[in-house]
């Protein structure tokens, strides 16, 4: 009897092994990749922060580099002011608009996979070399805006070159590809039960007030998801600041992750460089934190 | 009633213009790749007096010594390598998650949850330093290497396949353990087959992304030979901008019409995979 039931044990721990070893047998890949390539680098990373460091030599700075960011460097405060300045025009358009046109498509109408392409081929090919070429041509001097003016006698200028429109056309270049989040409200807005709408029309109330009070809260779980993603993407813009405007005119599209790619690659300043990666990663991390924080006011869970 | 019509109508009416205003710079790009220079930036001229094929050739020509056929095969190799990778590599580490018990899965999924979330713009230094150590730059390894153990954009697609198999009916892995199989046979008769969808969703964002990614080639590929579309490119916009605005556009469109066509014949797993995990 008692041999039995050890026999058991042992066979079932036998086979409670063998299923951790598939276990990690899976996951053996990833797992080396996570250590080598993402946990690694991460450490390092901080390691460097703190040093002078170029590829050959590494010499110990203490807080210098941070010192030098904040007090020194004003194309450093300059750069991080942009990005801020573009995350916070360009994350609240795009979701503003992904959620107008996801509500105007609601369930049933006509022609919806034809207005769903339609909306998101710009997310498709908005953040390639192509995308850019393209918006160079249309704001350049001699572009498709300017000779479109000049019909109606307007002169034209160099868009792409004036200080006080470069960063709101990068910004319009990202507000373009808001199809990709619609398609995330889209399905969002076919989860929220048929229920909920009809007993706000027999309600009485009209498509405003139930957009605030049914189908806002219900997607307020979505809304909040796709803040925090976007945000975060947002914050690392740099292929269109590369190619566009290289940074300019007068270091306006100077975005965050341009800077420390200009001066890691350029500069070889490459501890400098990753204590700046640290401070844009720190507000990146503040940011989703404060849109964590206050989502309790403002998300809804159904089930609480 | 005519009021509820015509509600619907207005609503057509604005969601087809808005929608023309959408399309416009992707078809203006296409239209003027047949045109002239003077024609391009003539708001008058919308379609081309002639659909001349002259900016393809030209363009095709563009960088001497080379042909535009030597970097759609670089970037087709590199973004092959990467689907190819990606997909084994998540899949593989998705399993566990979704279905089998071990030490440290709930810190592991945390950590799996966390560089969901982490900017990969912290890695981008140390990663350039190792890679130089290992002698990787100017290959294409530092790009493909990394998906073959889930790391390029990883967290994500594991993320999408676990969400996915938990779908998949506990019976069917418990019918299989009746007939005897072992996990690995549970994986690859049961789990695979089932999870197509998910894997195709995997391998058409791996590969858009990867088609896309030009801050990792602009790092990593030094050698015009070895360039890639974007950055042949780039290139060509920088040295021959002034001259033909045709041809640049010519390739322009050629860059994006892989991203396209896939997006034209597998519409479905780009709205599914996007509505199921929230990706980009």
């Amino acid at each position: 009897m008692t041999s039995t039931s050890l026999n058991k044990k042992m066979k079932l721990s036998g086979r409670t092994f063998r299923e951790y070893a598939t276990a990690y047998l899976f996951i053996a890949p990833w797992l080396i990749g996570l250590l080598a390539f993402t946990l690694w680098p991460f450490l390092h990373s901080f390691y460097l922060s703190f040093m002078k460091a170029d590829i050959v030599n590494v010499q110990f700075a203490g807080l210098q580099n941070f010192k030098e960011m904040f007090f020194e460097d004003d194309r450093f405060i300059k750069s991080m002011g942009v990005t801020i300045k573009f995350v916070l025009l360009s994350v609240p358009l795009k979701l503003a608009f992904a959620l107008f046109v996801a509500v105007l498509l609601e369930k049933g109408i006509r022609g919806m996979s034809v207005y769903r392409t339609a909306y998101y081929l710009p997310s498709l090919i908005g953040g390639s070399v192509a995308a850019a070429v393209m918006w160079r041509k249309m704001f350049g001097l001699d572009g498709l805006l300017n000779s479109f003016l000049a019909l109606f006698g307007i002169e034209g200028k160099e868009w792409l070159g004036h200080p006080d429109h470069a960063l709101n056309l990068l910004v319009l270049l990202v507000v373009w590809q808001f199809g990709s989040s619609m398609v995330i409200f889209i399905a969002g807005l076919k989860n929220v039960p048929n229920e909920l709408y009809e007993a706000s029309m027999i309600d009485g109330a009209g498509k405003v007030r139930t957009f605030f009070h049914v189908t806002l809260p219900m997607l307020s779980p979505i809304i909040l998801f796709n803040l925090i993603l976007q945000t975060i993407g947002s914050f690392q813009v740099f292929t269109q600041g590369y190619i566009i405007t290289q940074g300019g005119p007068m270091d306006e599209t100077n975005f965050a992750v341009l800077y420390i790619y200009e001066l890691a690659f350029r500069f070889m300043r490459l501890g400098y460089a990753s204590a700046m990666s640290w401070v844009l990663l720190f507000v990146i991390a503040l940011v989703s934190g404060i849109l964590f924080f206050t989502s309790r006011f403002w998300v809804f869970y159904e089930n609480k | 009633m005519f009021n509820i019509k015509f509600k619907a109508v207005s609503k057509h009416i604005f969601l087809i213009i808005f929608g023309i205003i959408m399309i416009y710079p992707i078809l203006w790009l296409f239209l003027s790749s047949f045109k002239e220079n003077s024609e391009i930036f003539s708001a008058t001229s919308f379609l081309p007096k002639a659909w001349r094929l002259e900016n393809y050739v030209n363009g095709w020509n563009s960088v001497p010594g080379f042909t535009f056929g030597t970097f759609f095969v670089n970037s087709l190799i590199l973004v092959f390598l990467i689907v190819i990778g990606s997909i084994i590599s998540t899949t593989m580490a998705a399993y566990p998650f979704a279905r089998l018990n071990f030490p440290f899965k709930k810190l592991l999924f945390a950590i799996l949850m966390g560089t969901l979330m982490l900017p990969g713009q912290i890695l981008l230094i140390p990663r350039y330093l190792l890679f130089t150590k290992l002698e990787w730059i100017n290959s294409i390894k530092p790009m493909t290497v990394p998906a073959f153990l889930g790391q390029v954009s990883g967290a994500f697609f594991i993320y999408l396949m676990i969400q996915f198999m938990r779908g998949i009916p506990k019976e069917l892995d418990e019918a299989s353990i009746m007939d005897g199989c072992g996990h690995i046979r549970i994986f690859w008769n049961v789990m695979l087959p089932n999870c197509k969808p998910a894997i195709f969703t995997v391998g058409i964002f791996a590969f858009i992304w990867s088609w896309d990614n030009f801050l990792d080639q602009l790092l990593y590929l030094n050698d015009v030979r070895k360039y890639t579309v974007a950055l042949a490119l780039r290139m060509f916009m920088d040295n021959a901008a002034q001259i033909n605005w045709g041809s640049l556009f010519a390739m322009s469109f050629l860059s994006v019409l892989p991203c396209l066509l896939i997006f034209a014949f597998a519409q479905k797993y780009f709205v599914e995979g996007i509505a199921t995990t929230g990706l980009k």
